[in-house]
């Protein structure tokens, strides 16, 4: 390559990102229309202070701007006397179904700007549902099911490895484990809180989840944001994360959590790095960081020290020696096309939690062209990783958790019957701090206070009112749990997991259901 | 305390360690060593380690305060995510070294190779210090956040380039000093310009050049001598542009 080619192509990327700025104003159209009821309307100013995007102003009255309202319905749910309603723009552009309002939006935007969209929360494309061509099996007559309101039901379990085989040695007091068990995290319900970092989302936020898995004894994710001192007393509930950024991790941070996490990726960006912006590194942001404020954060696409397998396994085992190998270590990825034999190199490389996280799990920022075009559904990705790990025999030196897309409690069980130990809610959870799904999570407004870091918005979210709600969620989801299970004749969820026998498939392909390893529902055992 | 490694497992190795160090020893000798990873991995306390052979990857990765001094090459990845401390490696180094590096020194007398330095950051009082001796590989202080990383290119060959291709891509903090020239499109001039140093930027380095001639027994006067480039990048926000918002 000679010098001349390399210095014309540093002057086409520098105009290139000259002409970035270049903004060129243009028409449109608004996503909702915000109506006021002007004989309700007490005139309270509190919806004007109530947005985080400023979209309503005061001019004698409430007056909002159409482009700045992204449709999270706080001023309407904080409207005392419910004048407030919001709704889709009605029909003002002429139906296509290749052209659909959202292309032409977007399309609309990248020529105003020349930038990369990008979206908040999880792949909102009407890709199928996998989840929704599941069906549960129940018993009927010859097998009986089981009353959870008067039997016993467990739904505790545990992440980590187990070993090849146990050994039992007689002592005095009777027969006992020979060997020493590896480190296992017991959970009393099939559930965890999903990897979110305290920048992504705010303190107020990361406090609700932590302290609800404290009382419901499951485990949080501090996401790679590093462990706020507010949430130490939490620490020894919660995955604490090793990504690309390397953001707070300090040989006290990795010892002060219950498990390490190595992140490599998320399912709402597979193979992209993540862009905390500068404007979201506030002052305490960045001391959990430990990097200068109004700095940008960024997490690299890669680890550049991981390559391959065998480099995994060297950050495995740094981070198994730097804990004394006390902890379990999960390797978190993205569900994508070659998940069975990545995840079967990933437990090879030593790993003891697989942390699978689908294609609609959501994200702080994406590429919404990421976002919505890359990965695979989370429902084939456990399938097919929990097969893969079962044929080469090694199932039992790994647990899985599958995340990206747990809706409700089916999709839960379902989860587990198609062979994961655990599910992780991250969205769910943030529905239950009160998020409405309006996706703007990037631009650090949230009204609702959960993924903003500015204190007159982060203040609206009471960690305890909080956590209530996402205990009471989860509590809900168990017993739910408990019902399926009972019907199903089934005492205990590990007795589910892995189990497809127990899954039927209406409308699924058979190509999917052979390698998801479902049969069509009417076929018997 | 001497510990012969010879054919120990880094696992032995690294509890026999820790179990001195806990047990209130604050020197140790080891020898015989031939590839064991991850030693000083998590090492807290000011413990001094001096190694006899060539340590394995991974070498005062977390580390958070020992100084250890290699009479030998060290391999890849050594002072992954440190904190604290101080390494010393009288021969070369490999890969990747300095990953997320937060605090401390490393110190190599010879050649460093490819990816060095990447996001290596700066927090509060803690400003991580990277002086190679000899020349750098591809990728040098890639997605840099803080800190200071020094190439001295010393006994260079002729031909040899000072550092690799892609230099400083990615950079939003920290500064990347040069010594003696570096052809243009080397640096990645997106993210980061270069520029001939001044007085006070050589007063930046002066300490850290004068500390590694002192470990290595070199003359700094002479070393100072050289010019310097100083490649600073050009945003903390490097990517703030690219979106559409």
């Amino acid at each position: 390559m000679s010098t001349t080619t390399r210095d014309s192509d540093i002057r086409g990327r520098k105009a290139r990102k000259a002409q970035r700025g270049a903004r060129v104003q243009g028409y449109r159209p608004a996503d909702f229309v915000w109506r006021r009821d002007a004989d309700r309307c007490a005139l309270c100013k509190r919806c004007v202070q109530q947005c985080g995007f400023d979209a309503i102003s005061w001019e004698n009255e409430p007056v909002a701007d159409p482009a700045k309202c992204v449709g999270c319905h706080r001023c309407e749910a904080m409207c005392p006397q419910r004048a407030i309603t919001i709704e889709p723009n009605p029909q003002y552009l002429r139906p296509h179904p290749l052209w659909t309002e959202s292309h032409r939006k977007n399309l609309w935007l990248q020529a105003e700007t020349g930038g990369v969209l990008v979206s908040g929360m999880g792949n909102d494309l009407p890709y199928p549902i996998i989840w929704d061509s599941l069906l549960l099996d129940a018993c009927q007559v010859t097998n009986p099911s089981i009353d959870p309101l008067r039997e016993p039901m467990e739904l505790r379990t545990y992440l980590g490895r187990r070993p090849d085989q146990v050994e039992v040695a007689m002592t005095l007091e009777g027969p006992d484990l020979a060997a020493e068990l590896p480190p296992n995290l017991e959970l009393a319900v099939p559930v965890l809180f999903a990897a979110m970092s305290y920048g992504s989302i705010s303190l107020n936020a990361q406090k609700a989840i932590a302290m609800a898995a404290e009382e419901l004894g499951t485990y949080w994710n501090t996401g790679e944001g590093g462990l706020h001192e507010d949430l130490k007393p939490y620490a020894h509930r919660a995955f604490v994360q090793c990504a690309s950024g390397r953001f707070g991790v300090t040989v006290d941070y990795l010892n002060s959590g219950a498990a390490v996490e190595i992140k490599i990726g998320q399912g709402a960006k597979p193979g992209i790095g993540g862009h905390l912006p500068g404007e979201k590194v506030s002052a305490e942001v960045s001391e959990t960081r430990m990097i200068p404020v109004g700095s940008d954060a960024l997490s690299p696409a890669p680890q550049h020290d991981i390559y391959s397998i065998e480099d995994l396994r060297q950050l495995i085992y740094a981070l198994k020696e730097a804990t004394n190998y006390e902890k379990p270590v999960s390797v978190k990825i993205a569900a994508v096309h070659n998940v069975a034999a990545i995840a079967s190199g990933i437990v090879r490389a030593g790993a003891d939690i697989v942390y699978l996280d689908g294609f609609r799990g959501g994200t702080g920022a994406a590429p919404t062209i990421i976002r919505d075009h890359l990965g695979i559904p989370i429902e084939i990705a456990v399938a097919v990783v929990d097969q893969q790990l079962r044929e080469e025999g090694i199932r039992n030196q790994a647990s899985l958790i599958a995340a990206g897309g747990i809706r409700s409690s089916a999709d839960a069980a379902k989860a587990i019957a198609l062979g994961a130990d655990a599910v992780a809610l991250g969205t769910a959870a943030l529905l239950a701090l009160g998020c409405t799904l309006c996706q703007k999570c990037y631009t650090g407004r949230c009204s609702w206070g959960i993924t903003t870091q500015d204190p007159a918005l982060t203040r609206r979210l009471d960690p305890y009112v909080g956590s209530r709600r996402l205990v009471n969620l989860v509590r809900a989801w168990a017993a739910e749990l408990e019902e399926i299970l009972g019907a199903m004749g089934v005492n205990a969820i590990e007795s589910l997991r892995g189990s497809r026998e127990r899954l039927r498939a209406v409308g699924l392909d058979r190509t999917t259901m052979d390698v998801m390893g479902v049969k069509p529902a009417g076929v018997g055992a | 305390m001497r510990i012969d490694a010879r054919e120990m497992h880094y696992r032995e190795l690294n509890q026999r360690i820790q179990e001195a160090v806990a047990a209130g020893e604050r020197s140790l000798e080891l020898v015989n060593v031939n590839g064991q990873r991850y030693i000083g991995d998590g090492l807290r306390d000011d413990v001094q380690i001096v190694i006899e052979g060539v340590p394995g990857n991974d070498l005062g990765a977390f580390m958070d305060g020992p100084t250890i001094r290699v009479r030998g090459n060290a391999q890849d990845a050594v002072a992954n995510t440190m904190n604290a401390g101080r390494i010393v490696v009288e021969g070369q180094a490999g890969d990747v070294l300095g990953y997320g590096m937060r605090g401390g020194e490393l110190l190599v007398r010879g050649r460093v190779g490819y990816r060095v330095g990447i996001h290596m950051k700066a927090y509060r009082d803690k400003r991580p210090v990277i002086v190679a001796g000899g020349t750098a590989g591809d990728f040098l202080g890639e997605y840099m956040a803080g800190g200071l990383l020094i190439v001295l290119g010393l006994e260079r060959r002729r031909e040899e380039p000072l550092v690799g291709d892609w230099c400083a891509t990615g950079m939003h903090g920290g500064a990347l000093y040069l010594r003696g020239e570096v052809e243009p499109w080397r640096v990645a001039s997106e993210s980061a310009e270069v520029r001939l140093t001044e007085d006070s930027d050589r007063e930046e380095i002066r300490p850290h050049v004068e500390a590694f001639c002192q470990a290595f027994g070199l003359d700094s006067k002479e070393v100072m001598r050289e010019q310097f480039l100083r490649i600073a990048p050009t945003s903390h926000r490097p990517y703030g542009a690219k979106y559409a918002t």
